[in-house]
């Protein structure tokens, strides 16, 4: 097999920590094939971000400064043209909102195979095979792409992060291709939502809420003293967000986030196929829901089957004083 | 307005977890399951229809057809989509199973060329396959600019041009695209004020729900005498190739073991410090 890609994904000028795992599983790969593999860092303040990728034990991180947020279409031209020039073989990103609309269009525009998502990875006699999730994680299907050049997204949680090797990857400027379509779609903002907590597919712990919380106001006065007491980040299904509970970057699911910490607390949460799609490959499930029979039972490890209102501040408080 | 909304039907995704495996792996089993249209192709057909109509009368300003790349009797799926208020429908008769994202787009992309839509309207996802990829493909094919996951649509200069707030990680992104370009729909689009098409008055609100319109017994009448076409590959001349093999198929792997149900929040506590040792 040829050489390999990552595309990082660059945010407020710094990597993405998602982007890790797919610089892991590069690594792994290329050390597996016998061949090397390049980073491509694009995007506003790639420059600066590209300083973060130095010493991952890429052959070269090739830089490209675009300014202005992320459109697909201003991005895809220079990302083929790096392919199409070194001769890329394996073509990664993880699969984020990012990867999946960069990478999906690019495999397209490469007319290469595409494995959206995956769970797995593995090389055999010099082939790539993917596992990945269907039907919100009901299936999984093996896969393998038939053609020259394989492109692949990663889903997060299922994958390690790379670790710095403490070698120095040569940085390389690349000038952005021309863009056909640039005129005719324009990037106009980015609203994030600003938060000190970690990053839901970052936390190794997720208190997570339901419909049963009823408000903004609940979820902030009963969720977060116990999300900021383990450090952890505060998640919720799509009827919480959809009632305007939680935001909708915060919604865990076969739609939303899918996450895999090592703590995960459903609460108020009744376990729809769609929710646990996003959140079966915990370590461990706690739900707390007043129904002992609420589908979220059996994926939980334990169930605390009380009302939210009362059970959350207790367990916050005998947390607190048993630490 | 002329939209085009590809519809696929799905093994219904609230039984997902009664999908089945065959002995030798080597096929996905839905047998026995209800197919529904796709939820997110329901979004996004939910708001195109929101698109071409005055919000408050109803009047149609604009044209929504569906397609649908299966066998003959998905027609009845389709039937329903005309009920909630899409003008007609062509079915291209394949069987669809597999076929990847790439072939998909493929057969779209020859549709586009017939019918000259202004915009396509997928959904971000099939829930079977889960993979978010057609639409993006599409696009690429057609040369069209995108918006994926849109969770607002503002119709801007006549018609000509849209603005797309988008569903991203870390919030919402953006983006100004001139038509005729590919919108792929999040769930969040078929919120109240989600859809603003310059014509329906920007303070009128559409009844709150998770899904598209039901259809009245007046749309399920009137989508009887809808004109369904029917296409084949040939019509379209185009040959699709799929570029994904699937070898294997299995059902995940069980959690391990029974809930262990507690009584109190001390006693979870303890389990969770001396048992699962993750405090
Ligand atoms: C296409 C599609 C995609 C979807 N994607 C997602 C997704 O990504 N993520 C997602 O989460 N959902 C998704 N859904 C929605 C999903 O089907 C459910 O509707 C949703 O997850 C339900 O949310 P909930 O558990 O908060 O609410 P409910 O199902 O209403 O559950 C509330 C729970 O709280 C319990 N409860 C009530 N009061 C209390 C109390 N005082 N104390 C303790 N417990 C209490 C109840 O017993 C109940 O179990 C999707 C649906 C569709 C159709």
């Amino acid at each position: 097999m040829g050489p390999i890609l990552v595309i990082a994904e660059v945010l407020d000028s710094s990597v993405r920590k998602a982007s890790l795992v797919a610089l892991g599983c590069a690594t792994r790969v290329a050390q597996e094939a016998g061949t090397h593999f390049d980073v491509l860092c694009i995007g506003e303040g790639a420059s600066q971000a590209a300083a973060e990728l130095g010493s991952f034990g890429a052959k070269r991180v090739f830089v490209t400064e675009i300014p202005g947020g992320y459109v697909c279409e201003r991005y895809l031209p220079t990302v083929t043209h790096l392919v199409e020039q070194e001769g890329h073989k394996f073509v990664l990103a993880t699969a984020t909102t990012y990867g999946k609309d960069l990478l999906s269009r690019c495999a397209a525009k490469l007319k290469a195979g595409l494995a959206s998502d995956v769970t797995d990875v593995r090389l055999s006699n010099g082939s790539l095979t993917f596992e990945r999730p269907m039907y919100a994680g009901n299936v999984f299907g093996t896969l393998t792409l038939n053609t020259e050049v394989n492109v692949a997204t990663l889903r997060q949680s299922e994958f390690s992060e790379a670790v710095p090797q403490g070698t120095t990857s040569e940085q390389v400027e690349l000038p952005m291709q021309a863009a056909p379509l640039a005129d005719r779609v324009h990037f106009l903002g980015l609203e994030q939502v600003a938060s000190d907590r970690p990053e839901l597919t970052d936390a190794d712990v997720v208190i997570a809420g339901g419909r049963a919380l009823k408000s903004s106001e609940n979820f902030k006065n009963i969720l977060e003293p116990l999300a900021d007491l383990l450090g952890g980040a505060i998640g919720a299904s799509r009827a919480a967000c959809d009632a305007g509970y939680a935001t909708v970057d915060m919604q865990v699911g076969q739609t939303g986030k899918v996450v895999a910490p090592k703590l995960y607390v459903a609460v108020g949460i009744s376990g729809a196929i769609q929710h646990l799609a996003g959140m079966k490959g915990s370590k461990v499930i706690v739900a707390v829901n007043k129904d002992k029979e609420a589908p979220i039972v059996q994926v939980a490890d334990y169930v605390l089957a009380e009302d939210l209102f009362s059970a959350i501040p207790a367990l916050t408080d005998a947390l607190k004083s048993a630490s | 307005m002329k939209i085009l909304v590809p519809i696929k039907r799905v093994a219904d995704p609230d039984n997902a977890n009664k999908v089945g495996v065959s002995a030798d792996g080597r096929t996905i089993e839905t047998s026995g399951m209800e197919w529904k249209i796709n939820p997110f192709d329901e979004y996004a057909l939910e708001a195109a229809l929101r698109l071409t109509e005055h919000g408050v009368t109803k009047e149609r300003i604009g044209e929504v057809v569906l397609c649908s790349i299966a066998p003959a009797d998905v027609a009845t799926t389709l039937r329903q989509g005309l009920a909630m208020g899409a003008e007609r429908a062509i079915v291209v008769e394949q069987d669809d199973s597999a076929l990847d994202a790439f072939a998909v787009a493929e057969i779209l992309a020859a549709l586009v060329k017939r019918e000259k839509p202004d915009l396509v309207m997928l959904g971000k996802q099939a829930v079977d396959g889960d993979a978010s990829a057609t639409g993006q493909m599409l696009a690429e094919q057609l040369e069209w600019p995108m918006a994926t996951i849109a969770m607002r649509i503002e119709v801007e200069a006549e018609g000509k041009r849209l603005k797309v707030g988008r569903e991203v990680d870390t919030g919402v992104l953006s983006l100004r695209v001139e038509l005729p370009a590919v919108l792929t729909a999040s769930d969040r689009l078929v919120h109240p004020h989600s859809v603003r098409n310059g014509v329906t008055p920007a303070d009128f609100s559409y009844p709150e729900s998770d899904g598209g319109r039901y259809a009245s017994l007046k749309g399920i009448m009137a989508a009887k005498k809808k004109p369904i076409d029917t296409l084949t590959l040939a019509d379209l001349e185009v040959s699709p190739t799929s570029l994904c093999d699937y070898t294997q198929f299995r059902l995940p792997s069980a959690r391990g073991g029974q809930a262990v149900f507690v009584n109190s929040v001390a006693e979870l506590v303890q389990h969770l410090k001396q048992d699962a040792k993750v405090l």
